[in-house]
């Protein structure tokens, strides 16, 4: 395992090809074309030296020679990783531009949508109001895209602020329960909540620790298949509140598990049940559970179930 | 009846306000830019303003700033309803004297009329 990652780091063909980079201008390659140049010149060099000792003179041109080839690699390395960074850097400004110029169409197309099923302006009929609903989920599935994306772009310029209220976790969680009733109703899915009695406050985001549990939470529930339960937990342990969600779902294969973190992943086996989603959730919720000072994790096996579970210190 | 002051340069929701808070019984009066927004709250002194923060020509803060530095129009609440959600801008609107600060991705249209009618204190 460990001399195949190995193997997997020294691949430097590969790993430029997943930057999108030629060799030449790839800090890796040239990282190793440096090594091998100062190895080989500093030999010669020493051959050479050896050789002509009579000749001082044409050492140190040879060695002011070598020096001035090593100065020019050096550069086009620094060169090649400020591409990088520009590339990064382009990246997440363009998902920060693009979401927020969407988000101005999406709210009037919102309103739109609620004002025409309101029957204000008008009665509608059954079969225009399925329409209707049909237009206001997906105005509103773009909606949670466009603010997932933005979510995403602020954790990467290392520009989400998070506020430090003073709150009840479990109350957060009972709240959230009750907003996801009709779903969890409809996915044939039991919900279980388990709560230690009299629990600390914590001091942390509310909103933004809504968002982890409604990640977690959707999860749960999305990736069930005919029917299932999902338990919920809260407890102190130590100086920290831990909460966990155990479903009886698909499961992660142990291959995926890795990358379950990261952005934009999907797991092969969800999209056999699920095609909606943006593998966004847990990347975002990692970012605000460990910026809140927490710590998360899960265990999973497929066909069996998942277990994740966060930490939050208690002010 | 009442008057509420809708300053946003989308047309579009002008449009879908306009006609939800006038079927609400009241009376609407728009501006597409911060200059014509900024006059008509002098000029007309409605009883609520509906305010966006990005506007062309004068940005919703200074708006904010210039109503309620004036003594003739510091009373009137303000309410923000905009997609900017940073954490510092709540805190400046809010620093400044808006009444609420409403981020329109987050609510529905029914509860932006809630937020309205109980900013006008009915």
């Amino acid at each position: 395992m460990f001399i195949k990652k190995i193997l997997e780091q020294l691949n430097i063909p590969a790993q430029c090809k997943r930057y999108g980079l030629s060799l030449w201008q790839c800090p890796q390659f040239l990282f190793i074309l440096m090594g091998v140049i100062i190895i080989a010149s500093t030999l010669t060099t020493y051959a050479i030296g050896t050789k002509y000792i009579e000749e001082p003179e044409l050492v140190a041109l040879i060695v002011l020679l070598i020096t001035a080839i090593l100065f020019i690699v050096a550069a086009v390395i620094t060169r090649s990783f400020e591409r990088l960074a520009e590339a990064s850097r382009m990246k997440s400004e363009f998902i920060s531009i693009v979401s927020h110029q969407l988000r101005s169409p999406l709210s009037n197309l919102k309103w739109a949508i609620e004002l025409l099923m309101s029957g204000r302006l008008g009665k509608i009929e059954e079969k225009q109001t399925e329409y209707f609903r049909i237009l206001k989920e997906n105005s509103g599935r773009m909606g949670e895209l466009v603010s997932d994306l933005l979510i995403v772009s602020r954790i990467e310029t290392v520009r989400l602020p998070l506020r430090k209220d003073e709150f009840s976790l479990e109350n957060l969680i009972r709240e959230l329960i009750k907003e996801f009733e009709s779903f969890a109703r409809a996915s044939n899915v039991e919900i279980e909540f388990k709560s230690e009695a009299n629990l600390p406050k914590i001091l942390a985001d509310p909103s933004r620790i809504r968002l982890v549990i409604e990640n977690l939470l959707d999860n749960a529930i999305r990736y069930v298949k005919d029917s299932g339960k999902v338990k919920m937990l809260l407890e102190k342990r130590a100086q920290n509140l831990y909460f966990e969600i155990k479903d009886n779902g698909v499961g992660i294969p142990k291959e995926d598990q890795k990358y379950i973190f990261q952005k934009f992943f999907r797991s092969e086996n969800v999209l056999k049940y699920q095609t909606q989603g943006s593998g966004l959730g847990l990347y975002i919720s990692k970012a605000i559970i460990e910026r809140s000072a927490g710590k998360i994790g899960f265990k999973s096996q497929e066909g069996v179930g998942s277990t994740f579970w966060f930490t939050l210190p208690i002010k | 009846m009442k008057t509420i002051l809708f300053i946003e340069d989308e047309s579009a929701l002008q449009k879908t306000f306009g006609d939800i808070l006038k079927q609400e019984g009241y009376e609407i009066a728009s501006a597409l830019d911060g200059e014509v927004g900024l006059r008509l709250a002098k000029s007309q002194k409605p009883d609520l303003i509906l305010l966006d923060l990005i506007l062309p020509k004068v940005h919703g803060f200074e708006i904010l700033k210039q109503l309620k530095e004036d003594r003739e129009t510091k009373e009137i609440p303000i309410i923000v309803l905009t997609n900017l959600e940073g954490i510092s801008d709540i805190d400046k609107a809010i620093e400044l004297g808006a009444t609420t600060y409403l981020v329109k991705a987050q609510y529905t249209l029914e509860e932006v009329v809630e937020k309205i009618k109980k900013a006008l204190g009915e």
